[in-house]
């Protein structure tokens, strides 16, 4: 179990991470969810002890990481796949880390394999592509057959194929009882990834639950009715006490939505009660990225925009497929 | 002894090392070929064991090359990362590379400054080169530790200032450079330059030669400490920077 208690970090008057509390539990998979700079990379330094809190801390099972000793063993992790010597190669890399934590001949061998890398073991890793170097960084973290693992964005940058291998050997993983922490900004990743959430941002902890319950708390639902006689409606469900929202959707026209937990019957037979025709009557659900911009807008002070934002992620399908598009590399 | 093993692995696992060995190896070789291989008659029977070893400070400089790069690549790569992940005790760990890097550069100091002599021996074989003073085994053998002491520098340097060029810049200005102009400094001057650390180095293996045809006070002849007063001295500044780079290593966020 990993455990963050007022982890705090600052660089002069910046504020990387900012009293920071969680916890991952073991046997899962943890995701470590926030946007670009939100201090998830810090953090993570943290907890293997390359950076050193301001103030507070974090605990592997109770001990610091630095008072580990053998730490391969027990902790496993990828922050950067780019920190591998170019003109060393895959095997030489594991070899030496074998080496630190005294662990068994064959077990570089047995990492190589896992992953997938045993033709390319004796080239150089400064050729490998960036799915093979992710490969290789995976193989270092598994080296030690450690029970928790910590990975910083593994699939930034990876080509589909890649980003089914990860995600099918995180599940893998988290099948075998580890304890997994995977950080993200691909909320849609998350979704399909993760079964718990840890969520920041500014450094700030937004919410820590299961992904179910943040989507289910952050999202409402929203039904979205188109009709001809919009003015009516509106009237008619406003006499029942439900919020309503008329808003211009592109190719579309003026469209209705009705904010609050809600169903369509229930929609569906007010309008025929009252004999107004209905175009489309449907139901959305908050998917994962509406929850994430709700729930972070707070922290981020975009309290103005509020209203377009919603509107704009509403104009996007819902669900969890959202596409990924173009990221920054943090 | 695990952190030698891995590094011993990583330094043997890239080229450059290699290449930095072969070269400072064959460069003090070289140059006592150079000097020794052209001396005729009245000239040659002038040779000494000093003459040979010209090429010796050349080597020592590529050695410190060789050890500040081990650090400074790591810090490049980011695999310095990776290392403090695998031993969090940073300290033992860079201890272990210093001394990989130390016992390294001291063989190749020997090989180095034996081979020279060897050479020296074949081209000017009618000057007595024999090794019979004790001030004689001192210069060759004593290259070793004071090569191992440079080294042991040079990983300080590397580990404090994490980059190549800046690191290798101090390590090659301050012997050749700074050592030198501290003398022209009014009053002070002179004692700086002979407190100064590589000056007791080299002071350790030049008291007591026979500087043949270089003529006398080639190496300084205002020797501070005695020779293995010198090179405790100069030991003194390699331990002392080695635990201000550890210090900081251990604070500062990797």
């Amino acid at each position: 179990m990993i455990e963050a208690t007022g982890l705090t970090k600052r660089y002069g008057a910046t504020v990387a991470v900012d009293n920071l509390s969680f916890e991952v539990k073991p046997g899962r998979v943890t995701g470590f969810l926030g946007p670009n700079g939100a201090g998830k990379s810090t953090t993570m330094r943290m907890i293997l002890g390359l950076d050193t809190p301001t103030s507070g801390q974090v605990t592997i099972d109770g001990q610091r990481y630095r008072d580990l000793h053998q730490p391969l063993t027990k902790v496993g992790a990828l922050l950067d796949a780019k920190w591998v010597h170019p003109n060393r190669s895959a095997r030489a890399h594991l070899a030496w880390m074998a080496a630190s934590n005294k662990l068994p001949k064959d077990s570089v061998d047995k990492a190589l394999e896992m992953v997938g890398l045993t033709a390319v073991a004796n080239k150089r890793a400064g050729a490998f592509s960036l799915g093979m170097s992710q490969r290789l960084g995976i193989a270092g973290a598994l080296l030690g057959d450690p029970e928790v693992l910590l990975f910083d964005e593994p699939v930034n940058g990876l080509d589909p194929e890649g980003i089914v291998w990860i995600r099918t050997f995180m599940h893998r993983l988290a099948d075998e009882g580890r304890t997994v922490l995977v950080s993200s900004h691909l909320l849609s990743e998350m979704a399909l990834t993760a079964e718990d959430l840890v969520v920041i941002g500014r450094g700030k902890l937004i919410a820590q639950s299961t992904t179910q319950e943040f989507v289910d708390r952050a999202s409402g639902t929203t039904v979205k009715v188109r009709t001809p006689q919009l003015d009516q409606l509106a009237g008619v469900l406003h006499q029942q006490q439900l919020v309503t929202r008329i808003e211009d959707v592109e190719n579309e026209g003026k469209v209705l939505f009705v904010e609050g937990d809600l169903t369509t019957d229930q929609i569906g037979e007010t309008a025929a009660a009252h004999g107004i025709v209905l175009h489309e009557l449907t139901l959305q659900r908050g998917s994962l990225e509406q929850a994430f911009m709700q729930m972070t807008g707070d922290s981020v002070e975009y309290h103005a925009h509020d209203e377009i934002a919603a509107v704009t992620q509403l104009d996007a399908p819902s669900g969890a497929e959202v596409a990924a598009g173009p990221k920054e590399d943090n | 002894m695990s952190v030698i093993t891995v590094e011993r692995i990583k330094l043997f696992s890239t080229r450059s090392p290699w290449w930095c060995m072969i070269v400072a190896a064959v460069l003090t070789v070289g140059f006592a070929a150079l000097t020794t291989g052209f001396l005729k008659g009245a000239d040659e029977q002038q040779a000494t064991i000093f003459i040979t070893q010209p090429g010796a400070q050349l080597s020592q400089m590529v050695m410190m090359v060789m050890a500040a790069l081990a650090v400074t690549t790591e810090y490049r790569f980011g695999t310095i990362r990776t290392s403090f992940q695998a031993v969090p005790q940073r300290a033992a760990l860079l201890l272990g590379k210093t001394a990989v890097v130390a016992f390294l550069s001291g063989v190749i100091g020997l090989i180095a400054s034996f081979g020279a002599w060897g050479v020296g021996s074949l081209f000017a074989s009618n000057a007595d080169l024999s090794i019979n003073t004790g001030a004689e085994w001192r210069l060759l053998a004593g290259q070793g530790l004071v090569f191992a002491i440079s080294a042991v520098i040079a990983v300080a340097v590397g580990i404090l200032i994490r980059q190549s060029a800046g690191a290798i810049a101090i390590l090659i200005l301050w012997p050749l450079l700074v050592e030198n102009l501290v003398n022209l400094i009014p009053k002070v001057g002179d004692d700086l330059a002979r407190w100064a650390p590589f000056a007791n180095g080299s002071s350790f293996l030049n008291q007591g030669q026979d500087f043949g045809l270089a003529g006398a006070g080639a190496g300084g002849s205002d020797f501070a400490l005695s020779p293995w007063w010198a090179l405790l001295y100069f030991a003194g500044w390699a331990a002392a920077l080695m635990a201000i780079a550890l210090f900081s290593a251990s604070k500062r966020d990797a």
